[in-house]
């Protein structure tokens, strides 16, 4: 019991470091911006008043770290100087604490309110390609797990491979070409009836469907030999109920564990397929409102939510895989 | 090695002398806009068709092999340098340099989608080659650190490493001609599959326009740039192409990757 609360102890502090790290990369990568912000923003034939309006309304204008080392005025020597708790990283935090993320820099409307807008479809998507990858995953996995060695065996393994190796923004197209330009089927983009859905989650749980089918097979042939299956069959079983009731019960639990960890893969995987289809999720935020029109407030705030998310989904999974596999919580 | 690996072997072959040779292989300029031969299919005059702009598209791809092997033997070489000297000094000293790589920066690194991290990072620096390579640089080295750290960390404890230490080898001697050649294995497969990864990394981002920006022929951006209804329904061979190209290539590094691991570790290999 105690060795067991360590761990999930363990597990909340590298949780907390790796917040606390992404939290301040985010902070310092504005930093890396080329030039000033306020000029990328405001454009070369800005006043002089209005860019330090602009600096003095989003806090550009305070020291950017708890010291520096700039020169006072222009080509002045450098010094270094401390400036204590009165900088814009303590800022952010403070902000972050109360649930604010700043306002964006282009529409001055609250980035948390942007990204709250947006959320929901991003979730909606990513949970629908899970959904698609175990429907296509498991039912392939273990026909080729049962049919071990042989051609259909093979030709699955390299299916996905294949699928493995296929990028989003390759099948996306192509799925776009077959069913809505030649078939003339589903809508090429966008989020309208339920059916507009379907080619998002296809191309975003294709590449996991590959890797899971690799995962079930795996995992049905180590659990074909176990000692329970035989006994299962001398009791008269038939195959069917063998490998669905025994096997698959048994040989999913890591397959539970890499769908966890795929969840975050799926959130970051989404940038790319809503920009395909142009499915209005916080990916398509970050790239097009953020990224494309160079609002570094938003864009702060989008990958902060997203790695927020993907880190909560795999701390629970770790924690939810302890719990299901008793062997785990013994070694 | 099996079969599969041996294609992608094959195919690498392939890509390299196609990358090396491509100003003779190609048919056309890059860069040329023929208005008059917009989403032309293919013929003799161009083998795979032509794009919106009535760019060849065949001369585009062979192009596009040289940004994508660039893109992928940089970031490789680097990451698996600065990777493997981390990994070594951690493994080999242990102590505060160990706790700092494996406690702390894998655990972040793992921790954070590295795809994310890259998009970060040139959203803000600005787009381009050098930034992309920059930033899949920053995600790569961690992967490479790790496998040398745990290759060290048992290699070091072999007799051989003993031996050349109550011979009176220094450290550097130990780590460069006993462990490095011992611990170089699972290095090779990180490579080959970090190719992969690089290939596919540097696609993705100029496919959001945050790589090598456009009109330059990176497979990343000849898909984005056909695959909107106009194009893909007059001319699908324009975004077929170079996703092929890509699929292809990734599979092929993945494929020796995996035949590499097999090869080189018996115990994986296939009864």
């Amino acid at each position: 019991m105690k060795r067991k609360l360590l761990d999930i102890a363990r597990r909340l502090l590298i949780l907390l470091l790796v917040v606390w790290t992404v939290v301040s990369l985010v902070t310092i990568l504005i930093e890396l911006v080329p030039g000033d912000p306020a000029t990328a923003i405001l454009g070369d034939q800005a006043t002089p008043e209005a860019l330090a309006q602009f600096r003095q309304k989003h806090g550009l204008d305070r020291p950017a770290f708890f010291f520096s080392y700039t020169a006072d005025e222009e080509g002045g020597p450098r010094s270094f100087k401390w400036n204590g708790a009165d900088n814009r990283y303590v800022d952010y935090w403070r902000g972050i604490l109360r649930g604010d993320m700043g306002n964006s820099f282009r529409t001055d409307r609250p980035v948390r309110e942007l990204i709250l807008s947006r959320y929901g479809a991003t979730i909606q998507l990513a949970l629908a390609a899970l959904l698609v990858a175990v429907a296509i995953a498991v039912p392939l996995g273990v026909v080729a797990g049962t049919n071990r060695g042989n051609l259909l065996d093979n030709t699955l393994s390299v299916v996905a491979l294949v699928g493995i190796s296929l990028p989003s923004f390759v099948i996306g197209p192509l799925l776009i070409y077959v069913f809505a330009v030649w078939l003339g089927w589903l809508d090429p983009s966008g989020r309208f009836g339920w059916s507009s859905i379907i080619l998002p989650a296809v191309t975003l749980g294709a590449a996991l469907s590959a890797l899971l089918t690799r995962m079930v097979r795996s995992s049905v042939i180590e659990e074909m030999s176990e000692d329970y299956v035989r006994t299962a069959r001398a009791k008269g079983l038939n195959e069917r109920t063998v490998v669905y009731k025994h096997v698959l019960k048994n040989g999913l639990i890591p397959v539970v564990t890499v769908l966890g960890l795929q969840l975050g893969v799926l959130l970051a995987g989404a940038i790319i397929t809503e920009k395909i289809f142009n499915w209005p999720g916080i990916g398509l935020l970050l790239v097009e409102e953020g990224i494309n029109k160079r609002d570094y407030r938003l864009v702060q705030g989008c990958v902060l939510v997203i790695s927020v998310t993907y880190i909560l989904a795999n701390t629970l999974t770790d924690l939810l895989y302890r719990r299901l596999d008793p062997r785990i919580r013994v070694s | 090695m099996n079969r599969l690996a041996y294609f992608g072997l094959a195919f690498i072959v392939l890509l390299v002398l196609v990358a090396l040779f491509a100003p003779w292989i190609a048919t056309h300029d890059v860069g040329a806009i023929d208005l008059l031969a917009r989403y032309k299919g293919p013929s003799a005059e161009h083998w795979l068709g032509t794009d919106a702009t009535g760019r060849d598209v065949f001369s585009r791809v062979v192009f596009g092999a040289r940004i994508s092997l660039e893109v992928g033997l940089v970031v490789v070489t680097v990451s698996a340098a600065v990777g493997t000297l981390i990994g070594a000094l951690a493994g080999f000293y242990g102590g505060w340099i160990d706790r700092v790589v494996s406690g702390y920066v894998v655990n972040v690194f793992l921790a954070f989608p590295g795809l994310l991290l890259a998009i970060a990072m040139v959203a803000f620096l600005g787009a381009g080659l050098g930034k992309l390579i920059l930033a899949l640089c920053v995600i790569g080295w961690v992967g490479y650190a790790r496998v040398m750290r745990g290759q060290v960390l048992k290699v070091r404890e072999y007799d051989f490493v003993q031996a050349a230490r109550a011979l009176g080898a220094r450290d550097w001697r130990i780590l460069l001609f006993h462990v490095l050649p011992n611990a170089v294995q699972p290095l090779i497969v990180q490579a080959s599959l970090g190719m992969a990864g690089a290939v596919l990394s540097e696609a993705s981002l100029s496919f959001l326009g945050l790589g090598v920006p456009p009109p330059a022929p990176s497979w990343g951006v000849m898909l984005e740039e056909a695959r909107d209804l106009a194009t893909l329904q007059r001319a699908p061979h324009a975004m077929l192409a170079p996703g092929i190209a890509i699929a292809l290539t990734v599979l092929a590094f993945n494929f020796l990757g995996d035949g590499l691991r097999e090869y080189l570790d018996p115990r994986q290999r296939k009864r």
